[in-house]
């Protein structure tokens, strides 16, 4: 049988247009052999849950630039756990202040990704967290 | 397209790169037979291939081989004369230093008009204001869209009543102010125009510059409202309005910065941005304008990146371009429409968050090329930009820093030093080159809107940023401290922005719509929906909807009626 290929949802949430990193990790784990959809560009958090449950996603990767993190994940998580989402591993890349980082993982962020992180370790990080 | 745009020419061929024909002279030849080619038996490269950030290819060595056609008083010129190359002003940064700008704003009015009040009186010359998301989208700081983002990156202006608080006690009259603003610049304008009415000063001698860019967010920012027709048509209408009124405000500032920092390379950014700038001067000649009259305060925004060299020819590229466009295409007559005048931002994508502190030296250096490619007016990023927006701390080094530059380095004691260089000049025209053949296919798919429609420069800078990202995976091109020389990290203080700010503005756009004439709002707003069904100038109806106190989010939601809003085909 053949191996079914990991999920990703790539989501660009809020108002902020900057979609170069989004676009970047959506084609480098295409590339690496994941079946990749990208959401486009602001989307709200009930946006997002929607498309994750109807793509039945096994990773969410949210691009968040703006500072407006903090009111996002913790919507979003929760809108996660009413649809019974609740394997689905989230992973937060973009500009998060480090004071942030414990409240966000907290809320079941399972990682932040800062800027200069390689698509590399991202792969891997998903590879290990979704263990087929 | 109606029959004004049949007049326009198509553009000339660009000049040949010349490195393509090398003669190498028969000294040159000696050297590389008895001297170079033994020392590279002996000690090979540290690369095959040397080549830009942007991946463009550099030679060893540049001699008078690699510009074989090249003539001094054609090519180069004098400063203010064309084509440009040695730049705009006989004197250069003798005469008047380049304007220091700094870009801020955070939080709420009363937040920035500090900030601004703070750098103005640590000798900067002109201010930049940085709005928020919510404001550039336009959205009132209460629209639930707007959640979590007041205030954040960059000052909530919701009203007339927030614009006035931003500039109270700073006389709009003897300070230049520039805004980025795009989609809704028509309406953050006519606040401005509102704000220095009040304080009395003369709008024909109001001087600044609205950013009012559409083209380069359908194409890199992506802070978009209206679809392209439309938005180009609030374009046109502060172009019109503006040669009439404010004659030396810069309706607009082509910006070539958010196709840079969205990962193009140097050449992509200055064929993009001169062409997004030739369809703004065919729209405002099908309106009507005279190039000659209109074009002049046309403003250009480049960004400064770290590839030294490589930035200096592309400003000097830039008003060689725009110099032959102007003549060639248009017939313009007018010398101070072939000048292009340009604003330089340090490159925001190159600032690392590890290691913070390189920052200061990324910066400096990305300034002086800048400085040496001749620009106007310049920002310096702060060391902490790649965290948060700069602490006063931050931004007082940031500005720091191009002080030194001016008044410590002595490159300023003369007129583009650089001129003549055989690396420089080759560079120079290699970059105009590379420009010249995007702006032909751009024309042959019949110019930038239908470019865009079909994606065509947002997916070759796509290309580019992923190639780049991949060059920095593989560790083919380093970035200190991020993929080599990594060292343990220091904790930085950053610039921390709570909701209490969005709170406040909540607050007082309940007290403004309970204060303020409902009837007299809805009655403007009406007369601005019927207007834009209309071909006429929006901006006076805008102006009056302003006065009224009507929100920018009002405004900007009656337009959406009439204009309907933009979705991209997102392409990964």
């Amino acid at each position: 049988m053949p191996e079914k290929k990991i999920r990703v949802l790539i989501a660009k949430p809020g108002l902020d247009g900057h979609d170069r990193g989004a676009k970047i990790i959506a084609r480098a784990l295409r590339d690496a052999g994941m079946e990749v959809i990208y959401t486009g560009l602001r989307q709200t958090p009930e946006m997002i849950a929607s498309a994750a449950v109807q793509e039945d996603v096994d990773v969410i990767g949210l691009s968040i630039l703006s500072g407006a993190h903090n009111t996002i994940c913790p919507q979003l998580m929760a809108l996660l756990r009413e649809k019974g989402m609740n394997d689905v591993t989230v992973l937060v890349g973009g500009i998060i202040p480090e004071a942030d980082i414990a409240s966000l993982k907290q809320s079941g962020i399972a990682e932040i990704f800062l800027p200069g992180t390689s698509t590399q370790d991202i792969i891997e990080f998903i590879h290990k967290r979704i263990a087929r | 397209m109606n029959d004004k745009s049949k007049s326009i020419t198509p553009t000339a061929p660009p000049p040949e790169v010349s490195s393509a024909h090398r003669k190498p002279s028969a000294k040159e030849q000696a050297w590389e037979k008895n001297t170079l080619q033994p020392t590279l038996e002996k000690n090979p490269e540290r690369q095959a291939e040397f080549t830009t950030i942007s991946g463009h290819p550099i030679r060893r060595l540049y001699t008078p081989a690699d510009l074989p056609d090249w003539n001094a008083e054609r090519d180069l010129g004098f400063p203010s004369d064309p084509p440009y190359t040695r730049g705009i002003h006989s004197t250069m940064h003798r005469g008047r230093l380049w304007t220091m700008r700094q870009f801020a704003g955070f939080g709420t009015a009363e937040d920035t008009n500090q900030r601004f009040r703070y750098l103005l009186a640590q000798g900067q010359t002109g201010l930049s204001t940085a709005f928020d998301l919510p404001t550039l989208m336009g959205y009132d700081s209460d629209h639930p869209l707007s959640e979590g983002e007041v205030g954040k990156c960059g000052v909530a202006i919701s009203s007339l009543a927030d614009m006035e608080v931003l500039f109270d006690k700073i006389p709009l009259a003897n300070v230049t102010t520039s805004m980025t603003i795009n989609s809704p610049a028509a309406v953050i304008w006519a606040m401005y125009l509102a704000v220095a009415e009040k304080q009395g000063a003369d709008w024909k001698k109001l001087s600044g510059t609205l950013q009012n860019d559409i083209l380069k967010e359908y194409i890199a920012q992506k802070e978009y409202i209206y679809p392209p027709e439309p938005s180009m048509r609030l374009v046109i209408d502060t172009f019109e309005f503006g040669v009439k009124n404010t004659p030396k405000f810069n309706p607009i500032s082509i910006s070539g910065y958010h196709i840079r920092e969205a990962g193009s390379t140097a050449i992509q950014e200055l064929a993009f941005t001169l062409r997004d700038g030739l369809e703004y001067v065919e729209g405002g000649m099908r309106r009507g304008l005279d190039v000659d009259q209109f074009v002049p305060q046309l403003s250009f925004f480049f960004n400064a990146h770290s590839d030294f060299f490589e930035e200096i020819a592309k400003y000097r590229a830039a008003r060689r371009i725009w110099h032959k466009a102007m003549v060639e295409r248009y017939g313009s007559k007018n010398p101070r429409a072939w000048a292009l005048r340009f604003h330089t931002q340090t490159a925001g994508c190159s600032l690392t968050a590890q290691q913070p502190y390189n920052n200061v030296v990324r910066t400096a250096i990305q300034a002086l090329a800048a400085v040496l490619g001749g620009t106007q007016s310049l920002h310096t990023n702060s060391l902490d930009e790649a965290w948060a927006l700069p602490t006063e701390f931050a931004a007082t080094i940031a500005l720091r820093t191009q002080q030194i530059i001016a008044h410590e380095t002595g490159v300023t004691n003369t007129v583009d030093p650089l001129g003549g260089s055989y690396f420089v000049e080759t560079l120079t025209n290699e970059v105009e080159s590379g420009a010249w053949e995007y702006i032909r296919k751009i024309d042959a798919m019949g110019g930038m809107v239908a470019a865009i429609e079909r994606s065509y420069p947002q997916r070759e800078i796509a290309e580019a940023s992923y190639r780049y990202q991949m060059a920095l995976d593989k560790k083919e091109k380093i970035m200190v401290g991020v993929n080599d020389f990594v060292s343990e990290e220091k904790h930085l203080d950053t610039l921390q922005i709570d909701e209490t700010v969005a709170h406040r503005q909540a607050e007082r756009l309940t007290k403004l719509r309970a204060q303020r004439s409902n009837d007299e709002v809805a009655r403007r707003l009406n007369a601005l929906r019927t207007a834009a069904k209309s071909s006429d100038n929006l901006m006076p109806f805008i102006f009056d909807a302003v006065k009224s106190y009507a929100t920018l989010g009002e405004i900007c939601d009656a337009l959406r009626d009439v204009f309907g809003t933009y979705e991209e085909v997102a392409i990964t």
